[in-house]
């Protein structure tokens, strides 16, 4: 696991006691996501990792897994650093 | 850590002090009986730049920061809540914007909205939706260019005038976020008329019949309208309100103090028999932990910290029972005197109430604050 999926899968435990989360496990099928996880998720991310969650995100597959997340994470900060000047 | 507030911040309140005590406060109460605010009261919050003062200035927003945002909210709020609540609806709708709309939403209405040239109104509850957000029943189906909205929202505070509104809608069985603009064909306002408290705040029902928008005013993605637009909208709701109530709460304790020390009962002033000393008590010590509470929230917030959620949930549930705790007293306090017009403490309590009902009801919080416990141990 990755050092952004660490992060990832720190903050979700809290969410997912006694339960070890694996990186690809679908977080929705575990059915402990409501809308506290949802706004405190795109808090986290926005804050632990210096990206803007925009609507255009707003998808679950974003969402579904440490590994969906990171890959947000990625695609995020990929964009970022195209977009900074050289 | 240092609990104090910036110059910056000290020289913004003391502003908003001053603006309050002239141009608020002394008409508050006739408002509240003429159940409006005047026109040329908001022309002067535009002038001070206090509506959409929570816009980035990227998008011609003052960008305050959460705790001067707080302190004016305080202020506004111990002058009358009825514009205290005017600035709550439309920074949510300015918020919601900025927090999910597309960026043509963003270039479109933040400015209209931080220079208050449109006023924004949130279009959430039913009249069989109130805390049930999820149970709406307004509908938005797919209609080509355009999203078809019917149904009916109630309680849209400063409905009457607004001209803007956040509707919350279902497409099939997801909810969804729109912004309709007042003109829209379709809309229909009407007034609601006799609330209980925050009487000025010119609450309609609106009225939505085969409305047409452009699919572009979509906000966020469907599915999202509740756990996304609509939570970011509450949650800013609740920063307001909380800051509201401490400012309900400080009035009611500098009308009692004064009252207090002025009236003569049994050849003494009230503030000299110990039963009124223990009612100022509870409210002098309740303001100060609720404005804490508040600061707290907004230090977290402007840090865009995740614990925020529950911080600003903690601060409103708090300083909205202890408005009510403490209007409740200064009524008490005022006796027969605090039961008529003559005095504010009849209008502080009528407003509490409406604290602790507005922006997830006590129950409600008293519902959601324990899950963030069992999260986090």
């Amino acid at each position: 696991m990755d050092p952004v999926q660490t992060k990832i899968k720190q903050f979700l435990s809290r969410f997912f006691k006694n339960h070890d989360l694996q990186p690809e496990e679908d977080i929705f099928a575990l059915g402990f996501v409501n809308s506290l996880l949802a706004m405190q998720l795109v808090a986290f991310v926005e804050k632990e990792f210096g990206v803007a969650v925009a609507d255009d995100d707003l998808d679950l597959d974003n969402f579904r897994s440490i590994q969906a997340i990171a890959g947000l994470v990625a695609r995020k900060t990929g964009a970022a650093a195209e977009a900074a000047p050289a | 850590m240092k609990l104090e507030l910036t110059a910056e911040q000290r020289d913004a309140r003391t502003a908003f002090r001053a603006f309050v005590a002239a141009e608020i406060a002394p008409h508050a109460g006739r408002w509240d009986r003429e159940e409006a605010i005047p026109p040329h009261v908001i022309d002067r919050l535009r002038e001070q730049r206090y509506l959409g003062s929570n816009v980035s200035p990227e998008f011609g927003g003052a960008g305050r920061d959460m705790i001067t945002y707080g302190l004016l909210t305080e202020e506004i709020g111990k002058g009358c809540s009825s514009v205290r609540s005017l600035l709550t609806v439309h920074d949510m709708v300015a918020h919601s914007i900025q927090r999910w709309g597309s960026r043509g939403q963003k270039e479109r209405y933040l400015p209209l909205l931080a220079r208050g040239e449109i006023l924004g109104a949130l279009a959430l509850s039913e009249p069989n939706a109130g805390s049930d957000a999820k149970g709406i029943e307004t509908s938005a189906a797919d209609a080509g260019e355009h999203w078809a909205l019917g149904g009916t929202k109630k309680w849209t505070t400063f409905g009457q005038i607004a001209g803007l509104f956040l509707v919350f809608a279902k497409v099939g069985s997801q909810p969804a976020a729109f912004l309709v603009e007042r003109e829209t064909p379709g809309v229909s306002v009407r007034p609601l008329k006799g609330l209980l408290g925050t009487r000025a705040s010119m609450l309609a029902e609106i009225e939505l019949r085969d409305c047409r928008v452009p699919k572009e005013n979509l906000v966020g993605r469907i599915g999202f309208g509740i756990s996304h637009v609509a939570a970011a909208a509450l949650e800013q709701g609740r920063y307001s309100v909380a800051w509201g109530s401490v400012g309900i709460a400080q009035a009611c304790l500098e009308a009692s103090r004064a009252y207090a020390a002025e009236r003569r009962q049994f050849d003494a002033p009230l503030a000299d028999h110990q039963l009124i000393r223990r009612m100022l008590t509870d409210m002098i010590v309740d303001v100060r932990a609720a404005r804490l509470l508040c600061l707290r929230a907004g230090w977290l917030r402007e840090s865009g910290d995740p614990g925020a959620f529950m911080e600003t949930m903690a601060a409103k549930y708090f300083a909205s029972r202890v408005a009510f705790r403490a209007a409740n007293d200064a009524v008490q306090i005022h006796g027969a005197n605090g039961c008529s017009d003559d005095y504010p403490v009849a209008r502080y309590l009528r407003d509490a109430k409406v604290m602790e009902i507005i922006e997830g009801s006590t129950q409600i919080q008293q519902m959601t604050i324990p899950k963030f416990e069992f999260q986090e141990f």
